[in-house]
């Protein structure tokens, strides 16, 4: 036969069955739509931060530091600027913020800029026009949410430290940052000439520096710009440069602490220590301050890595709906076999060969898997303009949707051959259709013989392996992440395939002829010969247990969020207090009867050695695996003589009562002081119990032994802390204060917070009910994320159990014709319906139903790294879900045999 | 023509084995037209499949115009279907999907011998030969059972087979669409010369053919020659 009337024949012999086809092939159809969704999302986020990349940076290149610039940095900008490189600031810290005339207070973030920044890009504002203003007026601009929280308006005054401004415009577009940063600390923009009248800076508030060149056209290509920044950093610190060049020359990027990015101070006390005063301490040996030289393109690969772990996990749920989009086809296209053998039967009588016969029906799986591919395609395409809108707010650039030609057209190949791959299977038993059918009307055309040995089955079947392995790992960079994940599919696989077995072998044994006959006929179906028990328990197990494992994880996570933000003690908490503003504040809230819940005392430093060997030494040794950041980094440690609630010690004891350690210490001044690591730190740092630690207190140095590690929640509210000292070591060292207090809300917590800023501009306070509300609201916009996610993987479930509900309508039609020709009534049929597809339906929720269990427990085990709690109850409602859809869906596709006369179902061809 | 020798068919019902032919042996000349006559249950369905290679023997050799099909695997039996071998099924089996002229069309577009328009104008040919050349772009759904057993015999004789076979051909049929169909196969065994065997268990219609193998029990009984046909 010739490939044209080959095709020929597939397209007329396809007729009446393309609709149905079509739908099995549409299983894929979501699994090819969040590929394409995902892929063309990923693929314009990074476009979007290639186009702004320079937007982004503000400039060519930027040098970034968590403490004021070196001398150097100064002398070398100014070189620069006098050599033709024009330079800008961006110095950036979190402040009050005071409002008048309404005296509303807010905790904000202030980005003090100099004139020229930024080179690229532009601060929108309302007024259009404000902008201009910032460097000549007394002005400000600010986050119109800001606006709202201290009921003020634009021509307000507005108080940073010591310098009144005026509320100028409110900022619409910023280069750079992601809208949700408005949401965690409403942002103020403000000239960089100020900084000195509003003092805070003066204080020591923690701040990060940033200097933002721009380059001359011939150097802001991305090679000659890396050359200038390693000159620099070579200029700025050999040493540090030296180390990341060679660094560099292994292929390694530089690593950071966890919070990444050069995170320094990241997670000790949550909130607390956010800012200090080093201003007042002994800088006899000031600390290195490190400089990061970042260009356009480190920029753009920042981004861009991150975006991909984020692709990556949304990858996920495409895998799962492209495999059980799989699975769909598989099942439907079983159903499409046992349909088609009377004609396959009559092919081969006529002499055509298992091969023609075999070639006509896997050109009819490939154009409608080509079909349900192309809607997928399209669907995903769709959903890619509604993905920026559900995570637009996380991402710092603004998302310009463009078709990705690339996605599209690997989803659409994805798509259609995982449908080939999976057709192909159940296509394979229609070369074993016996040309005697065609004679034999009693022969039971649903029974084809199947051989283990046959060798194209095996083929078939390594090729369905192969694929799924393949096509996981090539979209989870992760070698032994996506393993893990082929071999949790696998599993589930298996034990949906056990349950669907035992079933069938439990339906033989127990079925009474005491039991009605609807139930006793229904019950009996499961395990009759050519039964779907198997295929519709995967389909319709995967499914369940899919969406019970999403929705599982989903609650855990907002559980733990909803916790941590009721777990605070007080509601307003105030930090950067400095020794001497301890004791009046104290004074004040108690004059007014507002009782103090917490103080805690911060002292910052850095570690000088360990065992004797100093820091520097220690970095350059590589025989000990020690993270680099838990050396270089500030600590911001307290002392106190108890183990707090959010604390759990995991080795050696904790500090004993300080009148032991009193006499000890008379008897033996030089005894080291002890000291408590939070567990990570302690094996980043590479240090035991016993090991001696020196610190370097604000230059003092601070001799300890480890004594013990703890576990610490950082998700609370609390102060919390890495290193924790016993009281003696540091009641001395300067420290500043972190103050929680419970007060009324409503007046007298606006009150109080407007007198604390009014005299003590440096003290930062926090209105922890408003936390709350501001992590309400994050936790809802992640919340609708994953909903959205949620409800796509339900939507995909359900042509695939459609698919396999029709793979055995066929059977059904049958049996329920015969039925109702013997004198059923439909109702009586119907029963026997429900009482087979209520057992299936049954038993693929609940196993899949405990499948998640194990499925949600790993992933936030292992991915969130969060003790799993699981929510029974919703799950419940999910599997009861699940088995009414099955039950509507079997009684819709089986609607003929009870909606018409049993001569029309007996005409209906296959 | 078709030559059997010593064919039997032994199946396995359970554990027992049971013998549904035993030793049959016959010879078929070309252009003969000829009948398998017998109670249900006497192995004439089984005993037509062997003849037809739809189906290997226990023992036994089976040879059609020369070829014997015990040495050929089931894709070349196929092949020497599709070549030399046409069908009638009782049921008319026409494929549900294709209009009448797209079934008689299937044979040579299997083979793939003969181009499009080659095939089309032979089967619009047979079509009006068996009297259904304005039903043509029919679905077998729209045909009444004598059509669609036409529009089946057309589709038989598309190949220009060796040999014909016919199951029952006229059982589902009322007398008289049953009658003009075994005029057809009549008419059209003399004007081209192709064997037919017919399976039946209607004595009248075997009366018709030239020479009635009788099966029981799945030995052959009795083979008689009729004398000629008086309406032919």
């Amino acid at each position: 036969m010739t490939t044209q009337a080959l095709l020929r024949l597939a397209w007329r012999e396809s007729r009446t069955a393309r609709r149905r086809l079509a739908l099995y092939m549409s299983s894929i159809a979501f699994g090819v739509a969040a590929l394409v969704a995902i892929d063309s999302f990923a693929g314009n986020v990074t476009r979007s931060i290639r186009d702004q990349s320079r937007t982004l940076l503000g400039g060519d290149l930027s040098l970034q530091a968590r403490a004021a610039f070196p001398a150097v940095v100064d002398s070398l900008t100014d070189s620069l600027r006098t050599a033709g490189l024009p330079s800008s600031r961006v110095t950036t810290f979190a402040s009050m913020a005071l409002a008048e005339p309404s005296g509303g207070t807010r905790l904000v973030q202030v980005r003090a800029v100099s004139p020229g920044y930024p080179f690229y890009g532009a601060i929108e504002t309302v007024p259009a026009n404000g902008w201009s203003t910032v460097h000549s007026d007394t002005v400000v601009f600010v986050d119109p949410s800001l606006l709202i929280a201290l009921d003020a308006k634009v021509g307000d005054k507005l108080k940073l430290g010591q310098q009144q401004f005026i509320i100028g415009g409110t900022l619409g577009n910023v280069p750079g940052d992601a809208g949700i940063t408005a949401v965690i600390g409403p942002r103020v923009y403000v000239s960089d000439k100020w900084l000195p009248q509003m003092a805070l800076l003066s204080f020591g508030s923690r701040a990060e520096y940033e200097m933002v060149f721009k380059l001359p056209a011939a150097l802001a290509s991305p090679k000659p710009a890396a050359d200038v920044a390693r000159a620099l950093r070579r200029r700025i610190d050999p040493a540090d440069a030296a180390r990341i060049e060679a660094l560099e020359a292994r292929g390694e990027r530089e690593r950071n602490g966890p919070g990444g990015e050069g995170e320094e101070a990241g997670r000790d006390s949550t909130i607390a220590a956010d800012s200090t005063a080093t201003a007042t301490a002994a800088m006899t040996a000031a600390p290195r301050v490190r400089v990061r030289v970042r260009t356009v393109a480190d920029t753009e690969r920042e981004f861009t890595q991150a975006v991909a772990r984020l692709a990556d996990f949304l990858s996920i749920i495409g895998l799962i709906a492209l495999l059980l989009g799989g699975i769909g086809v598989a099942s439907g296209v079983n159903a499409f076999v046992s349909a088609k053998i009377d004609t396959v039967a009559v092919l081969r009588c006529l002499g055509a060969t298992s091969r023609q016969v075999l070639a006509l029906y896997v050109v009819q799986a490939a154009a409608m898997g080509l079909v349900g591919a192309t809607a997928g395609a399209v669907l995903g395409v769709a959903v890619q303009f509604l993905l920026p809108r559900v995570m637009g707010e996380f991402l710092p650039v603004d998302v310009t949707i463009a078709l990705e030609p690339w996605p599209l057209l690997l989803g659409l190949g994805t798509g259609v051959w995982v449908s080939l791959v999976f057709a192909l299977r159940p296509l394979l038993a229609l070369r074993r259709v016996s040309p005697l059918q065609a004679i034999r009307r009693n022969a039971d055309p649903t029974s084809l013989p199947s051989e283990w040995k046959d060798v194209a089955r095996l083929l078939v079947d390594a090729l369905l392996v192969g694929s799924i392995v393949a096509i996981v790992l090539s979209r989870i960079e992760s070698l032994r992440d996506g393993l893990a994940m082929t071999a949790g599919i696998v599993g589930v696989v298996l034990v949906l395939w056990l349950a669907a077995t035992a079933l069938i072998a439990v339906a033989r044994r127990t079925t009474r002829p005491s039991w009605p006959f609807p139930l006793r006929q229904g019950i009996a179906n499961l395990h009759r010969p050519a039964n779907q028990t198997r295929a519709v328990t995967l389909a319709l197990g995967f499914g369940a247990f899919l969406l019970s494992t999403v929705y599982l994880v989903q609650a855990n996570l907002l559980s733990r969020v909803q916790t941590t933000a009721d777990a605070a003690a007080g509601n307003l908490l105030l930090f950067d207090v400095q020794d001497d503003q301890a004791a009046p504040l104290d004074s004040m809230l108690r004059a007014r009867q507002h009782p103090i819940v917490q103080q805690t005392p911060i002292v910052t430093m850095r570690v000088e050695a360990i065992n004797g060997v100093s820091v520097t030494r220690l970095q350059s040794d590589t025989t000990v695996r020690r993270a680099g950041w838990s050396l270089r980094r500030e600590y911001r440690s307290t002392y106190r003589q108890s183990m707090q609630s959010s604390e759990k010690l995991v080795s050696g004891e904790w500090f004993p009562d300080s009148a032991t350690r009193a006499a000890e210490r008379a008897t033996n001044p030089q005894l080291p002081f002890l000291l408590s690591l939070e567990q990570d730190v302690a094996r980043e740092m590479g240090v035991a119990l016993g090991d001696t630690i020196t610190w370097n207190v604000q230059g003092v140095p601070v001799t300890t032994v480890l004594s013990s590690t703890r576990e610490v929640n950082w998700g609370r509210f609390e102060a919390n802390f890495f290193a924790v000292f016993e009281p003696a070591a540091l009641r001395r060292a300067p420290q500043q204060y972190v103050i929680v207090a419970n007060v009324p809300t409503g007046a007298p917590l606006a009150e109080i917070q407007r007198d604390i800023v009014r005299r003590y501009p440096n003290v930062s306070s926090l209105d922890l009910t408003l936390v709350k509300q501001t992590i309400g609201s994050i936790v809802d916009r992640v919340t609708l994320a994953i909903r959205f996610l949620g409800l796509f993987s339900l939507a995909m479930g359900i042509p695939v159990l459609f698919s396999a509900v029709a793979a055995t309508r066929r059977a059904r039609l049958r049996e329920g014709v015969l039925l109702r020709t013997l004198g059923a009534s439909r109702q009586q049929v119907a029963r026997v319906l429900l009482a087979e597809y209520g057992a299936l339906g049954a038993l693929g929720a609940l196993t899949g139903m405990l499948l998640s269990f194990g499925g949600a427990w790993g992933i936030t085990r292992f991915v969130f790294d969060d003790p799993f709690d699981p929510a029974v109850g919703p799950t419940f409602v999910i599997a009861l879900g699940m088995l009414l859809l099955t039950m509507t869906i079997g009684l819709l596709t089986s609607r003929d045999v009870y909606r018409e006369t049993p001569m029309i179902a007996i005409r209906e061809p296959g | 023509m078709l030559v059997a020798r010593g064919l039997t068919k032994e199946y396995l019902s359970g554990t027992q084995p049971l013998t549904v032919l035993r030793d049959v042996s016959f010879e078929i000349p070309a252009g003969a037209f000829v009948s398998i006559v017998g109670p249900s249950g006497s192995g004439k369905t089984t005993l037509l499949g062997l003849l037809a290679g739809l189906d290997t023997p226990s023992r036994g050799t089976v040879t059609l115009d020369g070829e014997d099909f015990g040495r050929l695997d089931e894709d070349a039996r196929a092949r020497l279907r599709g070549e030399k071998v046409g069908f009638v099924f009782q049921s008319f089996q026409l494929i549900p999907t294709l209009t009448a002229l797209e079934n008689v069309q299937v044979p040579l577009e299997l083979a793939g011998k003969v181009n499009v328009k080659e095939a089309a104008s032979r089967a619009r040919d047979l079509l009006a030969r068996v009297g259904l050349g304005v039903r043509m772009h029919h679905f077998p759904q729209q045909l009444s059972g004598g059509e669609q057993q036409r529009v089946a015999l057309a589709r038989a004789f598309v190949n220009e087979p060796k040999i014909l076979f016919a199951d029952e051909p006229t059982g589902n049929l009322d007398g008289t669409t049953g009658e003009k169909i075994v005029e057809l196969l009549q008419a059209l065994n003399r004007e081209r010369g192709c064997t037919i065997v017919l399976v039946t268990h209607d004595a009248s219609l075997a009366a018709r053919t030239q020479r009635t193998i009788r099966l029981k029990d799945g030995v052959i009984v009795e083979d008689v020659l009729h004398p000629r046909d008086p309406a032919a």
